[in-house]
């Protein structure tokens, strides 16, 4: 039945009227209306629709910033003492903004974790999983080239390190860095182009993913606590038993979550918003001078586990080829992990012993890359590293002969 | 010659040669075209032009003194070395991970003993060769940030990675290689041009 047979009100004949122009129906009903997720999903399920919540955030607050901040060497940090002392709201707009990185990292650590727990990153949704990991990736270049903006002391350290890093590469490092300075130090060139990357460039790039991200999840559909596939069981209309369509069920859910989220942010927007120095750091509130080094330097918290890795290994290029395999590796779990059982609840005790070792190294070696790097303490990241990376070396060989419990058809 | 399919009468070979054709004519125009968009991320010509040479006059400095000055952007120091500091820079050779600047990065004038045209004065870029952060002065023997067997030099806060008074790195340090030395030459006995080779004298 065509839309023109039926009798419609003012409101339905508009809705036709669009959709025969444009899919909105049917786009409505494939992703919300009609998009069936399992009905068991617990609060990890929250971060994913949490961290599209703090990217909207991350926009607003940042096209907001835009309108009062200059991007250049010589008025740079001015500007951010303006917005924060002369301009109204000023400071909630940045503090919002400079919070808000931080909340993201929580967020999104929290939703990988969920896919370690659970097992999604596993066939079917390899690609989910790597969409995700570029998305990790892209957000990590936005997070470092937006601290940069403020020319505070440790913008522009951190950034000095940073770059250095590309100049550790065999022979084409030093033109490398030099490139992606376009000056032989960090300077307004940098700085002016760190600018357009992070206010343009990379947020059409993490845009553009997030859309793949979900395409791919809603292509495949997703994954549960139990790890089952709901589509296995389907009722006489074809639709999965277990299953409950997204809207009203998690767009209800997923808002209630939205504003649980929101007040301890607000707490800590208004009452804590350098984090004791880990989300702002002390330094930041100096200018940028090029000839004095801070005593000590550290990037901001999400950032220090793999900042201690780079740290841990005694030797310059073979620290920046550790710390970017810390990252890479992530990308091939799905093929590291060998176990058919998806979800944690049925896996055996090998895996569950991994992933703790796992999770206890990456706290430990973010804590570690907070602190100067003494000896002992060098002596003990260089212990967590191998403690990191062991998790992905054993887990191939672990994940075949697992001992798992027996698997439930259906969720429960 | 041309070669058609059957049922749609579409002539397959004629298309063929035209993606072909498109596919290298555009892949040469995308390269060329990449050249001024990756091209523009060089230095500009003004940065270049901020590496003129600075001069430096040393009148005021005194032995075991150090200053800085900003060359390209870039921290440069000069300390003028006591002969007490010269002596004792031949003794740490065997702690050192290049002692005789081999692979480190200097003038060849500078790729001596004490890394100085004139030895009194050491003249150096205060960027640390591992991470680029600004190494601090520690010039005091036992200095108690470094350790008590300190001779003398310079201390990377960031890392941990140590020089000696000739900017040579020690060795199970991050830094790799020796401070770099800038190109310079004096002018007299107490003004130091930084940037130019002594060779080019005249040349302005």
């Amino acid at each position: 039945m065509s839309y023109q047979d039926q009798p419609q009100t003012k409101r339905a004949s508009l809705l036709s009227w669009l959709d025969r122009r444009y899919p909105i129906v049917s786009t409505w009903n494939e992703h919300v209306g009609e998009y069936y997720a399992p009905k068991n999903f617990n609060f990890w399920y929250f971060f994913g629709s949490l961290a599209l919540l703090v990217l909207v955030n991350q926009f607003i607050t940042g096209i907001w910033l835009t309108m009062s901040y200059k991007p250049s060497a010589a008025e740079a940090f001015n500007s951010i003492e303006y917005i924060m002392r002369d301009v109204e709201w000023g400071w909630l707009i940045r503090y919002m903004h400079s919070t808000g990185a931080s909340a993201f990292f929580i967020v999104i650590y929290l939703h990988m974790m969920r896919g370690l727990l659970y097992g999604s990153y596993k066939e079917p949704r390899e690609l989910v999983w790597i969409l995700g990991m570029f998305l990790f990736l892209v957000l990590m270049a936005e997070a470092f080239m937006g601290y940069l903006l403020p020319w505070g002391q440790m913008s522009y350290w951190g950034a000095q390190v940073i770059i250095s890093l590309f100049g550790a590469i065999p022979v084409i490092g030093p033109d490398l860095a030099l490139w992606v300075r376009g000056d032989f130090v960090i300077s307004d060139a940098t700085l002016n182009r760190f600018f357009a990357l992070h206010v343009i460039a990379l947020p059409l790039v993490l845009i553009i993913l997030v859309f793949m991200h979900i395409v791919a999840l809603h292509k495949v559909g997703s994954n549960n606590p139990d790890g089952v596939e709901i589509k296995k069981y389907k009722n006489e209309a074809g639709l999965p038993i277990d299953g409950i369509p997204f809207h009203p069920y998690y767009s209800v859910k997923d808002s209630f979550g939205a504003v649980f989220f929101m007040i301890p942010f607000a707490l800590i927007v208004f009452y804590w918003p350098e984090g004791g120095g880990f989300f702002l750091e002390p330094p930041n509130f100096e200018p940028a001078n090029p000839l004095k080094t801070p005593e000590h330097i550290a990037p901001v918290w999400y950032f220090t586990p793999y900042y201690a890795i780079l740290r841990a290994v005694p030797d310059k290029f073979l620290g920046v080829v550790a710390m970017g395999a810390a990252i890479a590796v992530l990308f091939a779990m799905p093929w590291l992990d060998r176990c058919k059982v998806k979800s944690i609840r049925y896996r055996g005790t090998s895996f569950k012993l991994l992933l703790t070792m796992f999770v206890v190294s990456f706290v430990v070696l973010g804590y570690l890359g907070t602190q100067p790097a003494t000896p002992e303490l060098t002596k003990l990241a260089q212990i967590f590293t191998v403690l990191y990376f062991a998790f992905f070396l054993v887990l191939p060989f672990t994940s075949v002969h697992e001992q798992t419990k027996p698997v439930p058809e259906r969720v429960h | 010659m041309s070669v058609t399919d059957k049922n749609t009468g579409v002539d397959l070979k004629r298309r063929k040669i035209l993606t072909g054709a498109t596919g290298v004519v555009g892949a040469a125009g995308a390269t060329f075209l990449a050249v001024p968009f990756v091209s523009s991320w060089q230095p500009s010509e003004k940065a270049k032009a901020a590496g003129a040479p600075v001069d430096i006059d040393l009148q005021a400095l005194q032995p075991g003194q150090m200053l800085t000055v900003s060359w390209r952007g870039k921290p440069v120091w000069v300390v003028r070395r006591t002969p007490e500091m010269l002596a004792n820079l031949a003794s740490l050779d065997g702690k050192l991970r290049d002692p005789a600047s081999q692979e480190s990065i200097q003038p060849g004038y500078c790729q001596n003993a004490t890394r100085a045209v004139n030895p009194e004065y050491l003249v150096v870029v205060g960027i640390c060769t591992h991470l680029g952060c600004a190494p601090l002065y520690r010039p005091a023997i036992g200095s108690p940030d470094v350790g008590a067997d300190w001779q003398g030099g310079f201390f990377c806060p960031c890392h941990g990675s140590r020089f000696d008074l000739a900017g040579r790195v020690f060795q199970s340090v991050p830094a790799p290689t020796n401070l770099e030395i800038p190109p310079h030459r004096f002018i007299n006995d107490h003004l130091v041009r930084i940037g130019e080779d002594p060779q080019q004298e005249g040349v302005a």
